[in-house]
């Protein structure tokens, strides 16, 4: 194993790179898994950010992830493009290990893997995957062109994808458990307004049906207990999101749900020197200005925590001032 | 980068249903963000393999009869040929790990 670290960012995204751009300013060189397939996070699915602050015309989440990378990387935060596969965080030192099998080793680990999609749990979404049903409107609304489609789900992200959808379906249904939508206000006005868009109120996906290709979705009225058939080529699942703490489940004290617990307001986890950050932990706000915020949050809780640490180390080892 | 080449809907039939050797085709577009994750592991794979395999990008964006024919409706896509003919087909972005053993039983 080399040398021991400051801290390593695990994860990328708001929170993750906000993480990074505060450690590294503080000259910690934060070493940051980015992920080799979430790099970016949930934003580098998106398209227009309209309520990121300080961007008066909006900004692709792509392009506003690139952005908080490369000033990550400014300020000298060495980021590598892999998945870490295990941890081990109760130690003074923590070891982490990535998908190609080497460890690093840091004395602070801020957590940041966020969420993930959450699947409709039906046998035949595996079946229909890639052949009608998507978890990304921005990747393949494409091949939808003048075809009937819908998308399940009543949040923002639901309604973000069916409004996204209309440039190229000929209809978008949005299939939603509840008689209202739960997005925003200004989101929910637009679907409401949208010629293509419907609805199918008090509604639950059961099955699915195809032949090679999804040609029908089968709902279930959450009322009446009826089935009907809606005719549909493609299915969008925006259904929500599980955060991604499996990695650190039984090291860290996570709730029912798998969100990681932290000491609100700040950032620190019940294991001495790992915070969390982001989507990991917040399932109220779940925004990339919260998630930045948090990020930000741990790399200061980080940076005290070091601070101490080396006060200790300096009361019964005095150093060189410059160590 | 240079080392993976691009077909199109013209040279599908010379480059892949013709070929010799099994092929890996990667269907991206630029508007698709997983795919940018993706490209960089076909890239590895087609440095340590291209001599077993032969490994291709598709842009969809600009070549639609392919993807049409082949049903794909998701991006990325990596459909492996052999023969001529589809073996296999994953979509969705994949570590490196799952796209190893989807071409192991070639190399």
């Amino acid at each position: 194993m080399s040398e021991i670290r400051e801290v390593i960012v695990i994860g990328s995204g708001p929170s993750g790179y906000a993480a990074a751009i505060y450690t590294a300013r503080a000259g910690l060189k934060p070493l940051v898994f980015e992920g080799a397939l979430a790099a970016g996070g949930a934003l580098m699915n998106t398209t227009e950010v309209e309520n990121y602050p300080g961007f008066t015309d909006g900004i692709m989440g792509p392009d506003l992830m690139l952005a908080m990378r490369a000033q990550a990387e400014r300020f000298g935060a060495e980021i590598i493009t892999d998945d870490v596969m295990s941890v081990d965080l109760l130690g003074e030192v923590k070891t982490v290990t990535d998908a190609e099998g080497n460890t690093y080793s840091a004395h602070a680990v801020i957590l940041a893997m966020g969420s993930g999609y959450r699947k409709l749990g039906l046998p035949a979404e595996e079946v229909y995957s890639g052949r009608g049903v998507s978890w990304c409107a921005t990747c393949d609304g494409f091949f939808f062109r003048d075809k009937d489609i819908a998308v399940v789900g009543g949040g923002d992200s639901a309604l973000e994808e069916a409004t996204f959808l209309t440039r190229f379906a000929n209809s978008v249904t949005l299939i939603h458990r509840r008689d209202e939508l739960r997005g925003s206000k200004i989101m929910v006005d637009r679907a409401l307004a949208d010629p293509k868009i419907r609805f199918a109120w008090n509604s639950v996906v059961t099955d699915l049906k195809g032949d090679g290709g999804l040609s029908g979705i089968v709902l279930t009225d959450t009322v009446t207990g009826d089935t009907r058939e809606l005719p549909a080529q493609g299915l969008f699942v925006a259904i929500g999101h599980d955060p991604r703490s499996e990695i650190v489940r039984g090291q860290v004290e996570v709730d029912a749900a798998g969100y990681v617990v932290v000491d609100a307001p700040s950032t620190r986890t019940n294991v001495p020197g790992v915070f969390a950050a982001g989507d990991l932990v917040d399932h109220t706000y779940r925004q990339a200005i919260t998630a930045a915020g948090t990020g930000c949050a741990a790399a200061l809780d980080a940076e005290r925590y070091l601070a101490a640490l080396s006060d200790a180390a300096a009361t019964l080892t005095p150093e060189p001032a410059n160590a | 980068m240079a080392n993976v080449a691009d077909v199109t809907d013209a040279t599908f039939s010379e480059l892949v249903l013709k070929s010799t050797k099994p092929v890996v085709i990667d269907y991206w577009a630029d508007w698709c963000a997983p795919c940018k994750q993706l490209s960089p592991i076909i890239d590895e794979l087609a440095r340590d393999y291209g001599d077993k395999v032969t490994f291709l990008k598709l842009d969809t964006n600009e070549n639609t009869q392919v993807p049409t024919q082949q049903g794909v409706l998701g991006l990325p896509t990596i459909q492996v040929f052999v023969g001529g003919e589809v073996v296999k087909s994953l979509t969705g972005a994949k570590p490196k790990s799952v796209l190893l053993r989807a071409i192991e039983e070639y190399l």
